[in-house]
């Protein structure tokens, strides 16, 4: 019969189209001081911005690639083309003022359609640039800034860039840390004023169309006291045969009883290397909530951190990764109690399917001050079949009598049984599956809004019609 | 004419062990048909093996349902066909919800779209058949449910999907009185309702009081022994398998 849903629709194409290398600027492939300085004029850095770069590059240089996760051997920072500027000069905010290759690109992955219906503001960058950033006027007139940090830096927000850039993921943390520092490129500055409530979602989309380039987009979100947002990050790549490589860098500080959702959908071309840090502070009552999906990428190293640093922070990670043929995804997340009565809850969920290699990293750390804190960690593992993998590594690091730390895994593969029994009910082979991956996944889906519940069911569908077909 | 189920000469094996083997068996539009037999005869097997499931190999023999041989198609066709298969031990599906699975079932089955407020009316109706709570609509699929929960669940997607051909497997198996009486009225129901053909695979009686037996069957070691009206029942009922065992 003809498939009714929505969700059966699409196609891969839908992310996996490319469009003319048409840029008007981009590096050459490698990484030099050269390199570095021509990016830093290209963008008329600051001094201070400058020598930060210059410095990173040293202590790039300095470290080793870690050799504890997925193998990155393939992966040769001289085939990489680390800045690639768009044929445009300068952000807009009007799509219309945008080029018509790249404004169809975010029409086709339906970015001004959202904005319109749903969104607070929205960012969009493609290569190495922010393209196009918007945000509705109820909440710009509140003091809401959402911009990205290049023209931030150019305000009365300099100084506070300048205080907090890399501090919070400082370059010395890996060797990536270092690299992002040293070429990043793009990305998104928030600031929601002390107890302002952003009503609807903001959301930036992160593009990579050129071929071998990688993306080093810097978001950085302050949350002040009493404040909330939601923020919502998308990307998406087409398909080459060589690496792409992206390697953003997320800071994020939530204020005395602030919250941030940080909301991602990730769904980069299976030659993409995903090598990207995030991490955020949380003060005294404040709260991080952390939603993502996870689908894309050849290789990924995440592991989102939360550092609570006030009483009674809390923290929620909620997670769903999808690891298919010829993925190899390394993810996690990582929590430091840092004050007492903190709280943090982790519940993710892992789908290998056709080989696909799923390893999920938990680190709990209770620091000695930390009395009376609770963690809770919940992480399922679902093998679709038998040449898929799933591991999961927790890891506890208690210093505190008095803290309540628990750790819970399952891994499972979906039985002979269960499909029959949703077959002798009309479903085919492959509608079944979908629905148990679906069903499996549920713990994300319901936690995103609406269209992003039905994109991530959308890719779930995508992904499960791979190889059964 | 034509039956609507011919299982002629049936054989099926699981990992190499044959269980049923050489089974006969005609059901007629809007019959019922009851099928006894001890433990280990292949009772169950032969309800699963008429609707495809794969685990089972069928080495010889035929089924032909409506006119179509259906030996060895898909678990999924044989259901769009129009046979109905209550499991034993339904299986839980945490991630969508009892109502809509039944949604996305009929949907598949009759290749239509469902009106979200006809299907609403016509699924509060059956509820209320079955003596549910409207609540387990919007529980996950069997999770969490009691053994007799999740018959009534069966019984429930029978009434909605509504067959040509139901094979109750041990239904009535595991239930309380008051549990069996509200299971009999659902059949009764889709007796009714449906007009569809039963195979009843069952070890007691209780579920039958309410229901107009045509055929009883008696399944051997992979092969119906006896064939018999209503009052084969009661002849088991008093003296049990053992005549039809062979040392």
């Amino acid at each position: 019969m003809k498939e009714k849903t929505q969700v059966n629709d699409i196609d891969r194409s839908f992310y996996d189209f490319r469009n003319e290398d048409a840029d008007a600027f981009k590096v050459d492939a490698g990484l030099t001081k050269d390199i570095v300085l021509e990016i830093s004029k290209e963008k008329n850095d600051p001094d201070w911005m400058r020598e930060l770069r210059l410095k990173c590059l040293d202590i790039y240089n300095s470290m080793e690639v870690p050799d504890w996760g997925p193998s990155l051997d393939a992966l040769d920072i001289d085939n990489i083309f680390t800045y690639v500027r768009p044929n445009m000069r300068g952000m807009q905010n009007d799509w219309e003022n945008v080029p018509k290759d790249i404004k169809d690109t975010f029409d086709r992955l339906g970015i001004p359609q959202a904005e319109r219906k749903s969104l607070a503001g929205v960012g969009a960058q493609y290569d190495s640039e922010i393209v196009y950033h918007s945000i509705r006027d109820e909440a710009a007139s509140k003091g809401v800034i959402y911009t990205d940090i290049e023209s931030a830096l150019k305000t009365e927000y300099a100084d506070m860039i300048k205080e907090r850039f890399m501090k919070v993921l400082p370059p010395t943390e890996h060797k990536f840390a270092a690299l992002h520092g040293a070429v990043w490129s793009g990305g998104s500055f928030v600031y929601v004023p002390k107890g302002v409530k952003v009503d609807f979602p903001l959301q930036s989309y992160f593009r990579l169309n050129a071929k071998g380039a990688g993306q080093f987009e810097h978001t950085m979100i302050i949350v002040e006291e009493g404040a909330s947002v939601h923020f919502i990050e998308g990307c998406s790549a087409p398909k080459y045969n060589v690496a792409n490589l992206h390697v953003g860098a997320v800071e994020l500080w939530v204020g005395k009883n602030a919250t941030l959702r940080y909301s991602t959908i990730e769904s980069w071309s299976k030659n993409m290397y995903n090598l990207n840090s995030k991490r955020a502070v949380v003060e005294e009552g404040g709260k991080i909530e952390w939603v993502s999906g996870s689908f894309g990428s050849h290789i990924s190293y995440l592991y989102p951190m939360s550092v609570l640093n006030g009483k009674g922070a809390r923290a929620e990670f909620t997670s769903v990764t999808f690891a298919g043929e010829g993925q190899n995804l390394d993810t996690g997340t990582k929590i430091v109690h840092n004050a007492e009565d903190t709280f943090s809850y982790v519940n993710t969920r892992s789908i290998s399917k056709s080989g696909g290699i799923n390893t999920f990293r938990s680190s709990v750390v209770i620091g000695p001050d930390a009395h009376g804190s609770k963690s809770s960690t919940s992480c399922e593992s679902l093998m679709v079949d038998s040449i898929s993998r799933s591991d999961t590594i927790p890891a506890m690091d208690v210093r505190c009598a008095d803290a309540d730390v628990g750790h819970e895994a399952k891994i499972g593969r979906i039985s002979d049984e269960t499909i029959f029994y949703l077959m002798s009910r009309g479903l085919s082979e492959t509608e079944a599956r979908a629905l148990i991956v679906r069903g499996f996944a549920d713990n994300v889906s319901k936690e995103l809004p609406l269209e992003y519940a039905v994109e991530m069911n959308n890719l779930i569908t995508i992904e499960m019609k791979g190889s059964i077909g | 004419m034509s039956k609507l189920l011919t299982v002629k000469g049936l054989k099926a094996e699981i990992e190499e062990k044959e269980i049923l083997r050489g089974v006969d068996l005609e059901v007629g539009d809007g019959e019922v048909h009851v099928i006894m037999g001890p433990n280990g005869a292949g009772k169950s097997t032969l309800g699963s093996v008429i609707i495809g499931d794969p685990r089972f190999e069928i080495t010889g023999g035929s089924i032909f349902f409506d006119g179509d041989d259906i030996t060895g198609e898909d678990t999924d066709k044989i259901a769009k066909k129009g046979i109905f298969l209550t499991f034993q031990n339904p299986i839980e599906v945490p991630g969508i919800t009892l109502g809509n699975f039944i949604k996305t079932s009929l949907e598949m089955i009759t290749g239509e779209r469902m009106k979200p407020s006809e299907f609403k009316k016509r699924l509060k109706e059956t509820l209320e058949v079955l003596q549910m709570d409207p609540e387990y609509a919007e529980r996950d699929l069997n999770v969490g449910f009691s053994g007799g929960e999740k018959k009534k669940a069966e019984i429930l997607q029978l009434l909605m999907l509504r067959p040509k051909l139901a094979i109750l497997d041990e239904t009535d198996s595991g239930l309380d009185v008051d549990a069996v009486h509200i299971v009999s009225k659902g059949v009764e129901a889709y007796k009714k309702q449906v007009g569809g053909a039963l195979i009843i695979i069952t070890h007691s009686t209780r579920i039958l009081e309410a229901l107009k037996v045509d055929k009883t069957h008696i399944l051997v070691d992979g092969k119906i022994v006896d064939d018999g009206d209503a009052s084969l029942i009661d002849k088991i009922n008093n003296e049990g398998f053992e005549a039809y065992i062979k040392e």
